[in-house]
This record gives C-alpha cells, sequence and structure tokens, in this order.
C-alpha cells in the first residue's frame, strides 16, 4: 500500500447542499506525473484543497503515502492558483519563496541563512536567480508562475500539488516547468497538476484523472485519456480531430 | 510646555503607534472598514460589562469590549456567508445594529454614569491627565499606561508572529496547508484590533481610531515595498499625526481628536501626491518619460522598417513624420530632438538615419 502517494476513497465535499465532488475514489502511484482535467467547475481545485484539508470533506478518506494528511503535511508541497493571491503584496520574489520554508521552521522560529540559501537555490533551479531582490508586483504572469514554483521546490515534499501551474505562461516558461516537473519525478517525487490543455496532456504527463463531479477515469494515459472517456467527462463539447489522443483544448479557460 | 501639555502629546502617540500597527495588516488583507465597525462596536461590550461589573474602572470591560469586538468580525462573517450579502454591505449592517444597541442602552439605563456619547465619538484627550495611576512609585495620566501596555503588546505579538501574520495575509491557502492556523492569526489580529479601539477610544473616541488604523498603514503603502519598512513608516506617520493634530488643535483652539484625524488625512494626500515612486507626481512623471521613450522606440521601428527600401528617403525626413505617424510638429520635433540627443539617430543629407544605438532599441523592442 505504502507504494501509493495519494489514497482518495469516497471523497465528497458539497457547498451548501450542491455537491462539488461526488463519491470520488482515487489512487496515485509514487513517482508519476498526473494530471486532473475536465470541464470548468469539475472540481478539479476543489479536489486539491479537500485533499490539502483547504475546505471541508462531507465524507470519504484522504491517505497520503499511507496516513491523514495532518501527519503528512511535511511531505506535500503546494503551488496554488497564481491569481489567489495580492501580488501587490509589499514583499520581494526572495522572500515569497522562502514562505516555503515556514512549514518545516514551524511556529516562532524565523527564517535565516540556510533558508534563504535554499530560496536562492530553488529560484536558480526555474531561472529566476536574477529576480531575487525584485519586487513580486513588477514580476510577469510566467515570473509570478516560476516564483510560485521555486516556493514549492524549497518546501522539498515527496508530492506536489499544482493548481494550473501552466496557466498564463509563455512557450518557454511551459518547457522550463515541464522540465522541472520531470526531474521531479526522476527523483521519485510525485506531482499532481489540474491541467487545461488537452492536447498536451499525453506529452507532459503520464498518468491522467478525468473529472466532472465525479470520477470518469483514473489511470495511465494510454489507457485513461481515450476519446470516449473525454467525451464523458466534457459531454460532447469536445470536437476530436484525431481518434487517438490529439484532442484539441476545451474552449475556455478558467476553473 | 506644561507637563499636562506633554503628557497629552505623549498620550495621542502612543495612541497612533498602537493603532497604526495592526493597521497596517487590516489595510493589506482590505479590511480596513472592520476597524469602523470594531471601533464602534466594542462600545457596546463595555456598556454590557459595566452592567455585570458597575464599574467603569473595571479591567473586565476592555475584555468584554474585546469580545465584542471579535463578534462583530465573526457576525460579518455569517453575514457574508449567507452568499445573499456582500462583505462591504454585511459590515454596513451588523456594527451600526451593535452600535445602535449601545447607544440605547446607555440612554436608557447608565444615562446618569460617566458614559456619554460624545466621548464614544471624539473622546477626551485633554482631560486625560487629570485621570492619574501611580505604578512603581511613578506617577503618570491612567491613558499613558493603558496605551503604552497596549503599545508593548502590540509590538511583542507581531513580532513574534511576523513570520506567520505575513504569510497568512499574503497566502492564506499555504499556510493552511503549512499548518500555520490562518483562521487563528485572523481571529487574534482582530482581537489585537479590538482591544486597541477599546484602549484608544477612551482617549481619542471611535472616530479617531478608524483614521489612525487606516491613513497611518496605507500612506506607509505608498512609500515602501517592504513589510517590516511598511510597519516603521506607519507607527512614525501615526506620531506625527498625533502630534501636528495636537498644535493644529491648540492654534485652532479645536478638539484634539478632531486635529489628529485632520492631520491623518492630510498626511494621506501629501504621500499620495509627492511619494518618490508611487505617488501621482512620480506616476505623472513617468507616464511622461514613458510617452517619450516610446515615441523614440516608434520611430527607431519606423526607420528600420524603411531602411533599404526604395521609399526610405522619403519616410525618413522629419517632416513626412508628422504626416506619416500622425504627430503633431511640436511633438515630432521634440521626439526628434530626443532621439538625436541619444544618439539613435543622426540627420544626413536632411533624412533621419539610424544610429547603432537606435537600430538596436528598434530590435528590442520588435522582440517584446
Amino acid at each position: 500500500m505504502t507504494d501509493l502517494a495519494i489514497e482518495i476513497t469516497d471523497l465528497t465535499v458539497a457547498y451548501q447542499d450542491k455537491p462539488v465532488l461526488w463519491d470520488v475514489d482515487l489512487a496515485v502511484p509514487t513517482a508519476t506525473l498526473m494530471a486532473i482535467v475536465g470541464p470548468n467547475g469539475a472540481g478539479k481545485t476543489t479536489l486539491i484543497k479537500a485533499v490539502l484539508g483547504l475546505v471541508k470533506s462531507a465524507a470519504g478518506q484522504v491517505l497520503i503515502h499511507g496516513k491523514a494528511y495532518a501527519e503528512q503535511r511535511h511531505l506535500v508541497g503546494y503551488v496554488p492558483q497564481r491569481g489567489s493571491v495580492d501580488w501587490d503584496f509589499p514583499t520581494s520574489v526572495l522572500d515569497v519563496v522562502t514562505m516555503g520554508r515556514y512549514g518545516e521552521l514551524g511556529w516562532f522560529k524565523r527564517p535565516g541563512k540556510t533558508e534563504r540559501e535554499a530560496a536562492l537555490e530553488a529560484l536558480a533551479q526555474v531561472g529566476m536567480a536574477d529576480y531575487a531582490s525584485r519586487q513580486i508586483s513588477q514580476l510577469s504572469g510566467g515570473q509570478q508562475q516560476r516564483t510560485f514554483l521555486a516556493r514549492a521546490l524549497v518546501q522539498n515534499a515527496q508530492l506536489y500539488f499544482m493548481d494550473e501551474p501552466f496557466q498564463g505562461v509563455d512557450a518557454t516558461t511551459e518547457r522550463a516547468i515541464v522540465d522541472i516537473l520531470k526531474s521531479l519525478r526522476a527523483a521519485g517525487k510525485t506531482v499532481v497538476a489540474v491541467h487545461h490543455d488537452l492536447q498536451t496532456v499525453p506529452e507532459y504527463f503520464d498518468w491522467v484523472t478525468l473529472l466532472n463531479v465525479r470520477r470518469i477515469a483514473s489511470g495511465p494515459v494510454a489507457e485513461a485519456f481515450t476519446e470516449e472517456n473525454l467525451r464523458l467527462a466534457y459531454g460532447g463539447r469536445v470536437a476530436f480531430l484525431s481518434p487517438h489522443q490529439h484532442a484539441p483544448s476545451e474552449p475556455a479557460g478558467g476553473g | 510646555m506644561s507637563a499636562p501639555q506633554l503628557e497629552i502629546q505623549l498620550i495621542a502617540a502612543l495612541v497612533a503607534v498602537a493603532c497604526a500597527l495592526p493597521g497596517v495588516f487590516l489595510v493589506l488583507r482590505r479590511m480596513a472598514m472592520m476597524s469602523d465597525a470594531i471601533s464602534h462596536t466594542v462600545l457596546l461590550g463595555i456598556v454590557l460589562l459595566f452592567f455585570v461589573v458597575r464599574d467603569l474602572e473595571s479591567p473586565w470591560l476592555i475584555l468584554g469590549a474585546a469580545g465584542m469586538g471579535v463578534l462583530t468580525v465573526v457576525l460579518v462573517e455569517v453575514v457574508n456567508n449567507t452568499g445573499l450579502v456582500k462583505q462591504d454591505a454585511a459590515i454596513g449592517l451588523v456594527f451600526p445594529a451593535l452600535f445602535s444597541l449601545a447607544v440605547i442602552l446607555i440612554s436608557r439605563f447608565a444615562s446618569g454614569v460617566h458614559l456619554d456619547t460624545d466621548a464614544v465619538l471624539l473622546g477626551e484627550l485633554a482631560f486625560a491627565p487629570f485621570e492619574r495611576l501611580t505604578v512603581l512609585g511613578i506617577d503618570l495620566p491612567k491613558a499613558v499606561w493603558v496605551m503604552g501596555g497596549i503599545v508593548l503588546i502590540n509590538l511583542s505579538l507581531i513580532a513574534v508572529f511576523y513570520k506567520e501574520l505575513k504569510l497568512a495575509t499574503f497566502d492564506p491557502a499555504l499556510a493552511a496547508a503549512l499548518g500555520l492556523a490562518p483562521a487563528a492569526l485572523h481571529y487574534g489580529l482582530m482581537t489585537m484590533v479590538s482591544v486597541t479601539a477599546v484602549g484608544a477610544f477612551e482617549s481619542v473616541g471611535s472616530v479617531l481610531v478608524v483614521a489612525l488604523m487606516v491613513g497611518p498603514a496605507a500612506a506607509a503603502r505608498l512609500l515602501t515595498d517592504n513589510l517590516k519598512r511598511m510597519l516603521a513608516l506607519s507607527a512614525g506617520l501615526g506620531v506625527v499625526s498625533a502630534i501636528g493634530g495636537y498644535w493644529l488643535a491648540r492654534g485652532l483652539d479645536a478638539n484634539i481628536a478632531g486635529s489628529m484625524a485632520t492631520v491623518t488625512g492630510i498626511l494621506f494626500v501629501v504621500v499620495l501626491v509627492l511619494a518618490p515612486e508611487r505617488g501621482l507626481v512620480a506616476l505623472a512623471q513617468r507616464r511622461a518619460r514613458q510617452r517619450w521613450e516610446f515615441a523614440q522606440a516608434m520611430l527607431a521601428i519606423h526607420l528600420l522598417n524603411h531602411e533599404g527600401r526604395p521609399d526610405y528617403d522619403e519616410e525618413s525626413k522629419v517632416v513626412h513624420l508628422q504626416e506619416h505617424l500622425r504627430w503633431t510638429p511640436d511633438f515630432a520635433a521634440g521626439v526628434v530632438a530626443r532621439a538625436l540627443e541619444g544618439e539613435l539617430v543622426q540627420h544626413r543629407n536632411g533624412n533621419l538615419e539610424l544610429m547603432e544605438a537606435g537600430r538596436e532599441l528598434a530590435r528590442q523592442r520588435l522582440m517584446h
């Protein structure tokens, strides 16, 4: 059982009485890159937030490497949606990346030289070494995304949840992020990412979950990412160019 | 200056610092109006506790008031969470209800005691030196002890929880995921605001509490991009407003709290206009500079596009810029003069010719 990075059983989340996730089961093996895809309002972000305990689940159980999330916090890194924070906050890029160490530091302890060095190293990894002292309001969308990624990297986690890591980034940044994801997998880490571009799923990921309130399919891309499953998830709203893996991206972006 | 004058200024400065510190986090969390709500509803807490302990000097009143402040926040959230009312409206619904309840209770049942509604709004700073308290053999106005204590508490809490408050304000989701209880910090901050409001409102009234929580912090935000410096600047601007307000009140023979709030407002406007990078003047200068830079880049790109083409002679004459780029003669002359000065272009046989720097600029701008 412990070679499963995530094991979710019967997870149900509802806002008031409207179900957002309905009885979702999911098992993700260690060292995979998994995409969560589905139409707007399918519950992709909610799934991640429920796993991290950020929204209350009405039912179900989540195990991270065999134990409850509260016991495994230190193993988990989180990249929220770029738009979820105020980029006009008075702080620097280095400071934001250092925040990734706050969990390990715990209450009261202040970040010091070790944390700063780890943050600088992570910034170098994402190609942002020159931006360490930059004010965060001056960053472009791609740079914001890289900063968030660096912040997750300093968490030095085993399992990463990323909410739309490619949202609003240019092709170069997308390439750079994919390379980092693949190096994480090579290091035995697991990445779960909410993804919007169906076309790049087979290229970037090796595992996929199709979600539309219920789990439509989950498994290796070759097995789960089929035309029939896509049609089930998107309700026939996806026109297929070729019968195999190259479906066009969904019509509209967003959550 | 007499001792009471010094003491009044000391109290005013302590109130300003006590308010300006949590004010920074309120402003950054876009909760500035919550200070308005809390500074009014604490009165209900004071009144209710007064009915229990029957003593206006009791420290229990501060606790009751702080509890009412937190209850205000909770009620606003409850109303907001129904999804039927937006947060600003929720604040506007909750606090007048609680405040008016307090006003009714005072006028109906406590009119004989020293709890009048005028004092609630504007405070009685001028009389503060009369009420004295001796601690460790030092005789000072009671308000100095109370506000000094609150300043110390606020300073130490912010110092101890600095990292946690920063993360919970910038990215509450990550704070929660990391186990750094942003909800507890939120209510902790609201308690700090409530205690500060109670302490301050006795001296300066609820209107000034709002002014001192929001004004200095908002001005400090325009002066720095660093949270620690913002806290220091906010406190400093608060002190300037306090002392400046005292002297304005003396000059005008007016209410001290009102004058302090006025100076807070004036100070904010001055910063808004003159702040080095974010101020209106700096902004206008930057826009003007960018307009000239952009025009020079346009000129360089225009010349680059026509370089080596048969129409180059035609396109590179200064007079034609007016026609082709639709620039006014003055503006075209200004752009060309600046481009010549920056060695982006040079004159040759009555035409403009790109120089190396100009060609480089055009290429760079075309790439982005």
